[in-house]
């Protein structure tokens, strides 16, 4: 093997600025994404099992146009195809204010609300219908019903299946570097080019990703057992 | 107390092409305890149901507490909480406590402050008989003391008639007097009550008229003793004698 190993890139000159820079931007795109994806999915998981079809109908209509597409098109199109089409001003913040970041952040968020929205419908459409029925019998709107027992309860119950999907928005931020945002895998692909030293810079970004991700779920399992309903089978993780 | 506070008028109800209901007639007075009784099937919990709007009548009208229910833009939320549920299931909100469960409606619905909702709360708990369990998730409580719950829920919002939907049928035979006490305290207290029930012994003790339903109509409606001494028509003594002798 004529390849000589040299981590020192991961720290000498601009790299550990690089990588560190990377994690920030893979972190910032990635929580304001889960945010908006987070409200999108819940709204529209929500809106899918109300009793009015107009909004069953955008509810439907959002999310199989948007986890349909792929998420590279979606970057892509938050990126070249919606500037033109916003206002002056608008795009001209835009342009100040890093354009491809606000468009990957869209492209994510959007992408994943449509796939968080199926978590959270069947989160609500396992829980028996005569919780809601008791809901609106003590006077409760169906509006309310949602906001303070349908939506809690089915965020207790989809801990699991949401980690994963929060796990997987993480992980799809770096597909925007194809639109020149410089999250985590660009920096790693940038010290590569820089030192020709491949291995060692993904090995760096490949942990970088795992301890996040790792991090995360354990939270989220202390998250779930925190806020499980009692009688309920629990213990994961 | 003649005072109507219900009236079906030929009121009438499908479900698809079913007929659950068929041109009921019936009227409650404030203060009555009427008991429906009758085969599976027969349309009694869907007669309770249209009370609260939970389900909707197609023809006749339906008169609760001075509103039509058929009249288009009744506010139903408004109407609910005068009007408390008890169900089978108990449908307590499993994620709350006791407390929590009891509090919730006051509080987001007419928006008592949390103190003086709190309370109101343990002071129905008193009058269910399970003061203790006020922090208790309904998982951790019995069949018995999970509708206990479920009626001091009910009873926060002060409804002017109470529903129940067969409230004593999922439970263990020795809880179901620990619901009926609290049921028959209610009765005497003067509530208007209407009660979907097999409890034979609770209908003969406490209710002012028994209902009996069969196919989707009322068949016969009797004072409990009429009912149970001689019901007139054929299909309440064959009801009747299959649920007295086993």
């Amino acid at each position: 093997m004529s390849y000589k190993f040299d981590w020192s890139v991961l720290w000498s000159g601009e790299s550990g600025g690089w990588l560190l820079q990377g994690l920030a931007t893979t972190l910032e795109l990635s929580v304001l994404a889960w945010v908006l994806a987070a409200a999108l999915g819940i709204v529209s998981g929500a809106m899918r099992t109300v009793p009015w079809r107009l909004l069953r109908g955008l509810a439907t209509f959002y999310v199989e146009f948007f986890r349909n597409v792929p998420l590279l098109v979606w970057m892509f199109f938050w990126y070249f195809g919606v500037p033109p089409l916003l206002p002056e001003a608008v795009r001209e913040w835009l342009f100040d204010h890093g354009l491809p970041f606000w468009a990957g952040m869209f492209a994510l968020g959007v992408y994943h609300g449509a796939r968080m929205s199926e978590v959270i419908r069947s989160g609500i459409q396992s829980i028996p219908r005569t919780q809601f029925e008791a809901s609106l019998a003590m006077g409760l709107t169906t509006f309310q019903a949602y906001r303070v027992v349908i939506i809690p309860i089915a965020l207790r119950l989809i801990v699991p299946p949401a980690t994963s999907e929060s796990l997987n928005l993480l992980k799809n931020s770096s597909v925007a570097l194809t639109i020149s945002v410089a999250e985590l895998t660009f920096q790693t692909r940038q010290i590569e080019t820089y030192t020709a030293k491949a291995i060692e810079a993904f090995t760096a970004g490949t942990l970088i990703y795992l301890v996040l991700c790792v991090g995360i779920a354990i939270v989220m399992t202390r998250v779930e057992r925190r806020f499980a309903i009692p009688g309920l089978i629990a213990r994961g993780g | 107390m003649t005072e109507t506070v219900i009236e079906f008028k030929r009121a009438t109800k499908w479900f698809g092409k079913l007929q659950v209901l068929r041109e009921i007639t019936l009227a409650v007075r404030a203060g009555e305890v009427v008991v429906v009784c009758g085969p599976s099937g027969s349309g009694k919990s869907t007669l309770i149901r249209c009370v609260n709007a939970l389900e909707p009548i197609q023809e006749g009208e339906l008169i609760v507490l001075g509103e039509s229910l058929t009249r288009p833009g009744v506010n139903l939320s408004a109407l609910r909480t005068r009007v408390g549920m008890v169900f089978q299931s108990f449908n307590l909100f499993p994620h709350m406590t006791v407390l929590q469960n009891i509090m919730l409606a006051p509080i987001k619905v007419r928006g008592l402050a949390p103190a003086e909702a709190e309370k109101t709360a343990r002071a129905l708990l008193e009058r269910v008989r399970i003061p203790d369990k006020a922090g208790v998730y309904p998982a951790n409580l019995s069949g018995g003391q999970q509708q206990r719950v479920a009626i001091a829920r009910a009873l926060a919002m002060q409804p002017k008639i109470m529903l129940f939907d067969e409230p004593t049928s999922a439970l263990d035979p020795e809880m179901i007097n620990e619901v009926l006490d609290v049921m028959t305290d209610l009765a005497k207290e003067g509530m208007t009550m209407m009660c979907v029930t097999h409890e034979m012994g609770f209908a003969r003790r406490v209710a002012h008229r028994v209902v009996f339903m069969d196919a989707g109509q009322v068949v016969e409606e009797a004072a409990p003793e009429a009912f149970f001494a001689a019901a007139k028509s054929d299909r309440a003594r064959e009801f009747l004698s299959k649920i007295l002798t086993h």
